[in-house]
């Protein structure tokens, strides 16, 4: 029963991603491409919430949708109108994007169709929000604490570094 | 004491008598969809009629008073006015995205709207993360701003939306601070979750110093959220016509505008849920008569009028202080409310950690 009503959203969520996605890389106009991307994002958090991931959907949504595409938007504006010019690209570039693309399409294919998803220990509850923070703060075995810390010092290097740059006069 | 639950569920029970599960299901997330916008839309027009009233009141003034008794149906008046009105095309603007930009800021408000407690069950999303999602939903509204700004093919309201991205990433994280606050005090993110544990007394009492500091923080970045005054560069008339919508016309500003005085209704919500309880009444320890007594009162009207009282708030701070320049607004939130937050978060840490908390 709540199997198909599964299949039907997990259908209109993966035509929205497939359609946003294809729209992203074959328009012309990068401000379209950008805002066809969030849709594609706002999908996988789609996905996300569907499997009840909550936490990850929402993380989906703040850091992708909410920070990247906005950069990105600010980047785009910024630029300007005239230097990005993805219209008239040379043949040998076409091709090699074409390459790239199938080479990066028969990986993924052949990942999906050799690997043993472990369908078993999936649980539909979704994972609370104390388990996340445990697990990210402790130091037992399968938590998390030391790669928490190096991105916490990789993102203040990051804040530091802006903050030089914008005060360099 | 009415309880929503009981109507819900007995709702509930009757579609699943008369049809399969699925399909249950299904109009039970057709009708939910349905009651949410419709709540928006009626929630927006009390919303603007308040707003005048106010307005009027601190200007000594009557406001609008001839449509209707005290001019009541002055909004519905408005609104059929936008409703008729004839949606143009801009002469070289990006029409997908002049067209989408509205909608993705309602699609961020309705969605932030439909995380707020009204009562006891009446609740739309209620996950486990709660508070983490409305960040996560509000935080998309921006872009339906900075597409209308950019696409408009208009360099005022291409200014007021690059104002507007600058100002909304940056009250974010003091929003987002504040909320931290209390997710420290209440050891839970779950929005149901938080309003039970306000029950025996509201965190604006619980969490003394910290949170009402908190609450103050809370009360200007919100207020800069919603790009209302002192915050409302993004749409200043006498410098930028108005701002990211100047171009935007009949119901595609109408989404803009009702989307602006509803995030003031959800920053307001949220407020009332973090920081007075939502819909838990007023208790008082050792007061159980005082408490019985307020018990009878229903919890979607202390939420409302919960609510009400910080929108009442906002909107004096929106007609008393002048607007600020760009730079003083971003300094304000830099240099001060940001140390300010983090000190305060840390405070509350120190206290929930020594037991300092009522």
């Amino acid at each position: 029963m709540e199997l198909s009503t599964n299949l039907l959203i997990f259908t209109g969520l993966s035509l929205l991603m497939i359609t946003t996605a294809f729209a992203a890389v074959t328009t012309s106009r990068i401000m379209r491409a950008v805002t066809y991307l969030l849709f594609v994002l706002f999908g996988t958090a789609g996905l996300y919430f569907m499997v009840h991931y909550t936490f990850l959907g929402a993380v989906q949504i703040i850091v992708y949708a909410g920070g990247i595409v906005v950069l990105f938007i600010f980047a785009a504006l910024l630029i300007g109108k005239g230097t990005i010019d993805i219209t008239h690209t040379s043949k040998r570039r076409y091709f090699a994007g074409i390459l790239t693309s199938m080479s990066g399409m028969c990986i993924a294919l052949y990942l999906i169709t050799n690997t043993n998803f472990v369908t078993d220990k999936f649980t539909v509850d979704g994972v609370t929000m104390k388990t996340l923070g445990n697990a990210l703060m402790g130091t037992a075995k399968h938590n998390y604490v030391l790669s928490f810390e190096v991105l916490s010092i990789l993102l203040l290097a990051c804040m530091v570094g802006a903050i030089m740059i914008a005060r360099k006069k | 004491m009415l309880d929503f639950n009981t109507i819900t569920t007995a709702i509930d029970q009757y579609l699943h008598s008369i049809m399969p599960a699925q399909a249950a299901i299904v109009t039970e997330c057709i009708l939910v969809a349905l009651c949410a916008v419709l709540a928006y839309v009626a929630f927006a027009i009390v919303m603007i009629f308040m707003e005048r009233k106010v307005c009027a009141a601190f200007q000594c003034r009557l406001g609008p008073m001839r449509v209707g008794p005290w001019g009541l149906l002055q909004v519905f008046a408005d609104v059929f006015k936008m409703l008729i009105k004839e949606i143009i095309s801009i002469d070289r603007s990006d029409k997908v995205l002049y067209n989408l930009a509205p909608y993705l800021v309602v699609m961020s408000s309705v969605l932030t709207f439909s995380c707020l407690p009204f009562a006891d069950g009446l609740q739309v999303l209620d996950f486990n993360i709660g508070v983490f999602f409305i960040m996560a939903a509000s935080s998309f509204g921006v872009l339906g701003i900075l597409l209308a700004g950019w696409s408009s093919n208009n360099k005022y309201s291409m200014i007021g939306a690059v104002r507007s991205g600058a100002q909304m990433i940056s009250y974010e994280l003091s929003i987002g601070l504040c909320i931290l606050v209390i997710v420290v005090l209440s050891g839970t993110m779950q929005i149901s979750e938080l309003v039970e544990a306000q029950r025996d007394g509201w965190f604006i009492f619980k969490g003394h110093i910290p949170a009402f500091i908190a609450f103050i923080i809370y009360l200007i970045a919100g207020n800069a959220e919603t790009n209302r005054a002192p915050f409302d560069l993004p749409e200043a008339e006498s410098e930028l016509t108005a701002g990211f919508h100047t171009e935007y016309s009949g119901m595609h500003f109408g989404f803009f505008y009702v989307a602006e005085f509803m995030n003031l209704f959800i920053v307001a919500g949220i407020a009332s849920t973090l920081f007075f309880g939502g819909w838990a009444p007023l208790h008082i320890a050792g007061f159980d008569m005082f408490n019985d007594i307020m018990n009878y009162i229903p919890g979607s009207i202390w939420f409302l009028g919960k609510t009400f009282f910080v929108i009442w708030l906002l909107m004096w701070v929106r007609w008393t202080f002048p607007r600020m320049r760009i730079d003083q607004v971003v300094s304000l939130e830099w240099k001060y409310l940001l140390p300010i937050g983090l000190v305060n978060l840390l405070i509350m840490t120190i206290c929930v950690v020594m037991g300092w908390t009522f």
